[in-house]
């Protein structure tokens, strides 16, 4: 009687032991890598304020002062087109002037400075893969250093690499237009300071 | 003529220096520059044109105009 109940004991326990293993082993392992320690680069917020800063400096020597001091003051910066067609195949007659607006890691929105009217969104980045600190990510002013070198190089090369989408797909067509109001009273502002008074 | 090359986290950084004039240096130029179009970079030379400012990019070391002063190097774009 006692062998066949120590023999019933010694069953169930290995059934037992065939379902509950698997998990207490993976619940070990989990416990395991919540302590793990895995190396990650700190994020320093102050190492971010450098290197924005030294951006900064590299973009304002490069783009000329007006283009400067919309950057400084709206935080964007337009630039002309040059293609003798714009991209996107508007309806718009050929020649018609139209420009691009730059944003920090944001997508360059192309549109009709004449009628304010949204063109396209261009979705383009400039991933570093090395991720010196960890991250991808150049500094804000060096991504729009990084945009307005490649435009104002190469527009057809870098329109032709962006994907293309149509106005709203990231960025708020509202946003825009406000920007574009902001950047139309700045130029006013400007311009009436520039003038000399009688 | 300076080498300088965006970097996450940091900025610029310098990574080459040199005359053109002198067959050593532009010897350095020319080797840094490949290998850093070949790491992935897109090179831009930045020029003051009288009407508007604008950037040349350059595919080889001899598009980079020999007056140059710099020239940056940056992570080649990708669709976003």
């Amino acid at each position: 009687m006692l062998l066949a109940l120590a023999a019933t004991a010694l069953v169930a326990i290995a059934l037992l032991w065939e379902t509950t293993a698997p998990r207490l082993a993976e619940a070990y392992e989990r416990h395991r890598a919540r302590r793990k320690l895995v190396a990650t680069p700190d994020y320093d917020p102050g190492r971010e304020r450098r290197a924005e800063a030294r951006a900064r400096q590299l973009l304002k020597s490069c783009i000329n002062d007006e283009e400067w001091a919309m950057y400084r003051d709206l935080g964007f910066v337009r630039v002309w087109g040059m293609q003798c067609e714009r991209p996107g195949g508007h309806d718009a007659p050929a020649g018609t002037p139209y420009a691009y607006l730059i944003y920090p890691h944001k997508p360059i929105v192309a549109y009709l400075p004449q009628t304010g009217r949204l063109l396209n969104e261009y979705c383009v980045a400039f991933p570093d893969e090395t991720r010196p600190y960890g991250s991808a990510r150049l500094p804000d002013s060096d991504d729009v250093l990084a945009k307005w070198m490649a435009l104002t190089g190469d527009e057809r090369r870098l329109i032709e690499m962006a994907n293309l989408h149509l106005p709203g797909r990231q960025l708020d067509p509202r946003q825009i237009r406000r920007d574009l109001w902001r950047l139309r009273q700045w130029e006013r502002e400007r311009a009436r300071a520039a003038v000399p008074a009688p | 003529m300076k080498f300088l090359r965006m970097k996450p986290g940091h900025g610029e950084v310098l990574i080459a220096e040199g005359d053109v004039e002198v067959r050593e240096d532009e010897e350095r130029l020319v080797e840094e520059f490949r290998r850093q179009l070949d790491a992935g970079m897109w090179a831009a030379v930045p020029l003051n044109g009288k009407v508007r400012r604008t950037a040349q990019l350059a595919r080889s070391f001899a598009e980079v105009p020999r007056d140059a002063e710099r020239v940056i190097f940056f992570p080649r774009a990708a669709g976003g």
